[in-house]
């Protein structure tokens, strides 16, 4: 047993960055588990759900949102510093979010079509994830992460073992719920191939193709996908639109989309 | 092989020697669910055949045929009102036999609580030849061998199986290849050919509890046109295989192609998504997974599905032996076709065809077969 001593409940910290606040609202979310999370933890800093804030160090923090301004990059050191376990949740923490497709623009053009008085907006040219500019401890995925998932991690904690996180493709999930394929069956474009599992294959269960919420998983030949894809009837720029939205900057999706830019 | 095997026992031919004729099968689904059975046969569901749970013969998908083809499914509407008109299912029995998932043992408080495994009593109905073939290739690994799996055998004797002989094989079945079909010859309690005009079911009957099936239900002896005609279903059939697939020698070359530069052809096509391992009959490799409770005094072992093709899954001193998508690939092929008779004394392949239907990129294990020969 690690991280718990008798009597001291390790403090938990829940912080914010760029973003949508989707994945500590799925902290909240866990309400059957709450009460137990509490009788663990201390939730010393954790600002959605209270304003009472705790003063640190704390031993797990649950960082959301990426890096999009100078402040920021400054204030996710202070974060770190405070943290003995750094955790980031969700794609806009792990991989820059959709914020993160101003890397395949100029994000001025952006603020200048966007806000009124321009010149007000302060940020930085590219949106980066938590691990671009302090060391991370855990990434975990998702647009927005899976309860189950956050649970797991910050059980996983407790008990200071791995978490069970598998790194493969939704394939994996969506063929243990039962789904039919929807790639092959309906000729559905489905990113799930090559997309990490995580979210129990929500979307093919519901008839959708998986569009890359968690990311690239471990093994992405987007090649041959992109192949298939086209057969199916995507364009060129369909094909490049998929891969850039939650985690477009991530290598293996990056490199899907330029792929398919090359190639138009 | 240490051990015996001691399959699931059936008895050859039970107490009704002759074959039957039935006019319907709502009596069958009724007889099944009165013995106790959940009846689960073809439904469609999803744009696809899928095996659910049926209270009335109703619910079969009559006058719907598929389209197989590597990579891509589809469903016809056939012209004719067969009941089984269609080929491999996305589903086969292995959900049945091996669950996705399954909860192994639970400590609580550091006492070991045994979980009960679930073992339904399930009739499995449209069980086809090569579905039969891949639980007889089951059997042999969670049966066989020094280390039986007594959960895989509970769920195995609860199934009640009745299968039917393949009418109308698909574009990607190879059942004649592998000596596997498209009859069905054992393993099943009872066994329906679907007949034409007029429209009937031939039965024939594999085991006891099959007979006492077959005498609860009204029917007619078969006569010799009928038993012919039940003939010629698997005959055509036979002549109707989407492909066919050479194997002689396949434990000596296949093996030895380790360096064939077909690996890396295949290799820029494979996704390694698992999707292949996930449809297969026979594939049956899983892992377990440890999970706490927040409070930490709940502790669960679990087994589910995985797949040679995850790098978890050759994970050794935190690195996978097999990081390719190539080594990947060889290993499952390889294994499948050659080295699977040197550890289980059969080819573990079945010639269903789910692999090639359901692969997104249409990769055909025939072709690869044949390019690498």
């Amino acid at each position: 047993m690690g991280v718990s001593e008798p009597g001291h409940r390790p403090r938990l910290a829940v912080w914010k960055f760029a973003s949508c606040d989707g994945c500590q609202l799925t902290l909240l979310d866990c309400e059957d588990e709450l009460l137990s999370i509490a009788a663990e933890l201390e939730i010393a800093y954790f600002l959605e759900a209270s304003s009472a804030a705790g003063p640190g160090p704390y031993d797990l923090s649950l960082v959301e949102g990426s890096i999009t301004t100078a402040e920021d990059a400054e204030r996710v050191r202070h974060v770190r510093r405070v943290s003995k376990r750094l955790v980031t949740i969700g794609a806009c923490a792990t991989a820059g979010g959709i914020q993160a497709l101003r890397d395949f623009a100029d994000v001025r053009e952006f603020t200048s079509v966007v806000y009124a008085r321009p010149e007000y907006i302060a940020t930085l040219e590219r949106s980066t994830p938590i691990s671009a500019h302090v060391p991370v401890d855990f990434e975990l995925r998702g647009c927005p992460i899976d309860k189950r998932q956050l649970l797991e991690v910050i059980t996983a904690y407790l008990a200071d073992r791995r978490p069970v996180v598998p790194r493969h493709s939704v394939c994996v999930e969506c063929k243990a719920r039962g789904n039919v394929c929807v790639l092959v069956a309906h000729g559905t474009p489905c990113l799930g191939p090559v997309t990490q599992a995580g979210c129990g294959a929500l979307c093919p269960a519901f008839n959708r193709g998986c569009y890359g919420c968690f990311g690239p998983g471990e093994t992405t030949n987007s090649r041959a996908l992109n192949r298939q894809l086209r057969t199916l009837g995507m364009s060129d720029p369909d094909l490049v639109r998929v891969y850039r939205t939650f985690n477009a900057t991530e290598e293996p999706f990056r490199r899907a989309s330029e792929e398919a830019e090359d190639d138009a | 092989m240490e051990g015996d095997i001691s399959p699931i026992v059936w008895s050859v031919r039970g107490t009704v020697e002759m074959d039957v004729v039935v006019w319907s099968l709502e009596p069958l689904v009724a007889a099944l669910r009165s013995a106790g059975y959940s009846v689960v046969g073809p439904t469609v569901k999803d744009g696809a055949v899928r095996l659910a749970e049926i209270s009335s013969a109703a619910e079969l998908p009559a006058g719907t045929g598929d389209a197989q083809e590597p990579g891509h499914y589809r469903l016809t509407e056939r012209d004719d009102d067969l009941v089984f008109g269609f080929a491999a299912s996305p589903d086969s029995a292995k959900r049945f036999t091996q669950p996705p998932r399954q909860t192994l043992f639970r400590m609580r408080d550091r006492e070991i609580e045994e979980v009960e495994p679930e073992a339904p009593r399930v009739a499995l109905l449209g069980v086809r030849a090569c579905d039969l073939a891949a639980m007889a290739v089951q059997d042999r690994v969670f049966l066989g061998g020094r280390h039986p799996d007594p959960a895989y055998r509970r769920r195995r004797e609860a199934l009640f199986l009745v299968a039917v002989n393949c009418a109308v094989p698909g574009g990607t079945c190879f059942c004649v290849s592998m000596g596997t079909g498209p009859k069905a010859t054992a393993g099943f309690d009872l066994a329906l050919t679907e007949l034409a005009a007029p429209h009937r079911f031939l039965i024939e009957t594999g085991s006891e509890r099959g007979a006492e099936i077959v005498t609860a239900i009204p029917h007619q002896a078969a006569t010799g046109d009928d038993v012919a005609a039940a003939e010629e279903v698997s005959r055509t059939a036979a002549g109707r295989m989407g492909r066919t697939v050479d194997t002689a020698g396949v434990q000596e070359w296949l093996p030895a192609a380790h360096d064939h530069p077909r690996w890396d052809d295949v290799a820029s096509r494979c996704l390694a998504c698992t999707n292949c391992t996930m449809v297969c009959p026979t594939c049956f490799c899983s892992t377990v997974e440890d999970v706490t409770d927040l409070s930490g005094e709940v502790a669960e072992r679990s087994e589910r599905w995985d797949s040679c093709f995850t790098l978890d899954f050759s994970e050794v001193g935190g690195a996978p032996v097999r990081g390719s998508q190539r080594g990947r690939y060889r290993q499952w092929l390889t294994h499948k076709f050659a080295t699977w008779f040197d550890q289980f004394g059969t080819s573990g392949c079945v010639g269903c065809g789910r692999c090639i239907t359901w692969c997104p990129t249409g990769i055909d294990v025939t072709e690869e077969l044949s390019c690498i020969r």
